[in-house]
């Protein structure tokens, strides 16, 4: 929204409140986000995010795209999980195309998803500490990232903008020596978990900073529409890849971490418990890997192997013809949710038949998950608005769109 | 595998729990019905969104307690021009449903499901901010994204892509 005026909606309603406007530069605030607070002394009375500072119209550029232009678009909505919007889109795509994808791409996907939700956390964790005053994690959790994000650059080339799934399985073999380098990375991982709770999770003062701190019931969780770890650690138990599972998940065994108390201590243990799941599920995938091809056998919609178009006609004509052409989509309309390490990510794709999506809308989990914070924060202390923030888990990119 | 063709008769689809307590609430609610790549999607006529969100929230056979999303689709220049999206989830049956509205491109006014979900604040000012949409009984319908001095609405099919310069 950006307003122009400083202060036009929060109004004092006695003269013993003051406005603070906090952000949008704001090292607390996780990129851009500019609060307003009323306080009364240390007491916040009311609290009002106030976002779009990060606003490119994202949905409008997809309408002017062919469908496979828009995967590099999906990465840079969420930086933090781009394989996660890679996945949403894709499987949207594909369900309305009717696409069907081979085992050794859909093992994949859940493999890149779930290092790329380590990934997400370890930022999360890292930033949420160094808020409330502990660095130290902040260096340990960049230490581990750096190895997933090098992991992504053997499958990809890239480290934070992938597009590594595209639509009808996946761009690339992944190199010889990729799986194990998984398998050394999470041999190693758990312990460095351990290290990070070492660190936190007993710690007096993370307890006193985190526990019954902007706590929410499970009802109000609900009806403000939040989703992933701010809905499980209110109470809910519902996690989309357990319980409506899409690219194969369903054959994958985990937990999904639920904890009652709704504070920020709750959502910071859901995160930590959920990456040791995360972990639980790369091994199973390592174990499981089938053999196969990596991309759908759609002629007209898959790019074709650099081999065949040097060797064979039609492959070239295809490829000719999706990079300038496009494929067309049949008509239709499909919305597509996955779990992504802040909450649902839902893909709604409208197809009008042509080549181009006729709209493209992200339901960003983040914009929902950012409506509880005047639920958490108001009668509690400034200090503790940071931890708030912090505990959602928000990203700005993903929000503004 | 082709996409199995959508269905959008009524009779066949009255089993669905969501379309026949709409229409033993009120047969005039439901505009019509579309069930196509396993997706359930009912038009709900403009006045009754809001009670049909409520019932449906309510109603132990339907229980979608959760509003994932608003959103809005611009048919610019066909007559009703939008179309406002709700998908609804059902946490406890892992279901979910879709709800459309259609309003017309003179003014487009619907009401708001605020009262409903709280969290359909910021969907709905999205909508507003990026369409033009209003929702009659919204808390504050301010808009989210764009700056508040902007004219125009983004996603309107007539807005071009790159902008007015």
């Amino acid at each position: 929204m950006a307003h122009l005026t400083p202060t036009p909606v929060l109004d004092p309603a006695q003269d013993r409140t003051m406005i603070l406007n906090m952000g949008p530069q704001h090292p607390s605030t996780h990129g851009v986000l500019r609060v307003l607070l009323e306080i009364d002394g240390e007491t916040v009375v009311r609290i009002m995010p106030d976002i779009g500072f990060l606003h490119t119209g994202i949905e409008k550029t997809c309408e002017a795209k062919f469908y496979q232009q828009v995967v590099p678009l999906t990465d840079r909505i969420d930086y933090l999980c781009p394989m996660t919007n890679n996945l949403c889109y894709a499987l949207a795509v594909e369900k309305l195309l009717g696409l069907q994808i081979p085992p050794k791409a859909q093992w994949m996907r859940v493999l890149m998803n779930e290092l790329t939700r380590i990934n997400s956390h370890l930022v999360w964790l890292g930033t949420h500490a160094l808020d409330i005053g502990a660095m130290t994690v902040f260096l340990y959790c960049f230490r581990e990232r750096e190895e997933v994000l090098r992991l992504f650059e053997a499958v990809s080339g890239q480290r934070m903008m992938t597009s590594y799934f595209r639509i009808g399985g996946i761009a690339l073999e992944p190199p010889l020596d990729f799986f194990d380098r998984v398998r050394h990375f999470a041999g190693y991982f758990p312990d460095k978990v351990d290290e990070y709770e070492n660190l936190l999770t007993g710690n007096p003062i993370w307890m006193m900073r985190t526990k019954g701190v902007a706590r929410m019931t499970s009802e109000d969780a609900i009806a403000l529409g939040a989703s992933g770890p701010t809905l499980r650690g209110s109470g809910v138990d519902f996690d989309l890849r357990r319980d409506m599972p899409y690219s194969g998940y369903e054959n994958f065994k985990f937990k999904v971490p639920v904890m009652q108390d709704g504070d920020v201590f709750t959502r910071y243990m859901c995160r930590v418990a959920e990456l040791r799941e995360s972990i639980a599920i790369v091994k199973q995938a390592l174990e499981g890997m089938p053999e196969g091809p990596i991309k759908a056998d759609a002629p007209g919609v898959v790019l074709p192997d650099r081999e065949k178009m040097k060797t064979q006609m039609e492959a070239l004509i295809y490829h000719f013809k999706i990079i300038t052409e496009g494929f067309a989509v049949p008509e239709g309309e499909v919305y597509q949710a996955v779990e992504s390490p802040r909450g649902e990510m839902g893909y709604y794709v409208v197809s009008d038949g042509t080549a181009k999506p006729y709209r493209v809308h992200m339901r960003a989990a983040c914009l929902a998950n950012l409506q509880t914070l005047p639920k958490m924060c108001e009668g509690g202390l400034i200090a503790d608005v940071v931890a708030a923030i912090g505990s959602i888990d928000i990203v700005l990119g993903e929000i503004d769109r | 595998m082709p996409p199995a063709g959508a269905i959008s008769d009524l009779e066949q689809l009255k089993g669905h729990p969501a379309v026949g307590r709409l229409l033993a609430w009120n047969a005039a609610s439901v505009a019509g019905v579309k069930f196509d790549r396993d997706e359930m999607t009912i038009y709900v006529d403009r006045p009754y969104i809001r009670e049909a969100c409520a019932i449906l929230r309510d109603d132990p056979s339907c229980a979608f307690n959760f509003l994932s999303d608003v959103t809005c689709v611009d048919w610019f220049p066909a007559e009703p021009r939008f179309e406002v999206v709700y998908h609804l989830l059902s946490i406890s049956k892992k279901e979910r449903v879709r709800l459309k509205v259609k309003l017309d491109g003179v003014s487009p006014v619907v009401e708001s499901v605020t009262s409903v979900w709280p969290g359909a604040n910021y969907f709905e000012r999205e909508v507003f901010d990026l369409f033009g949409i209003r929702f009659s009984g919204h808390p504050y319908l301010v808009r989210l994204l764009m700056p508040e001095d902007w004219e125009g609405y983004p996603l309107r099919k007539d807005y071009p892509v790159e902008g007015y310069r």
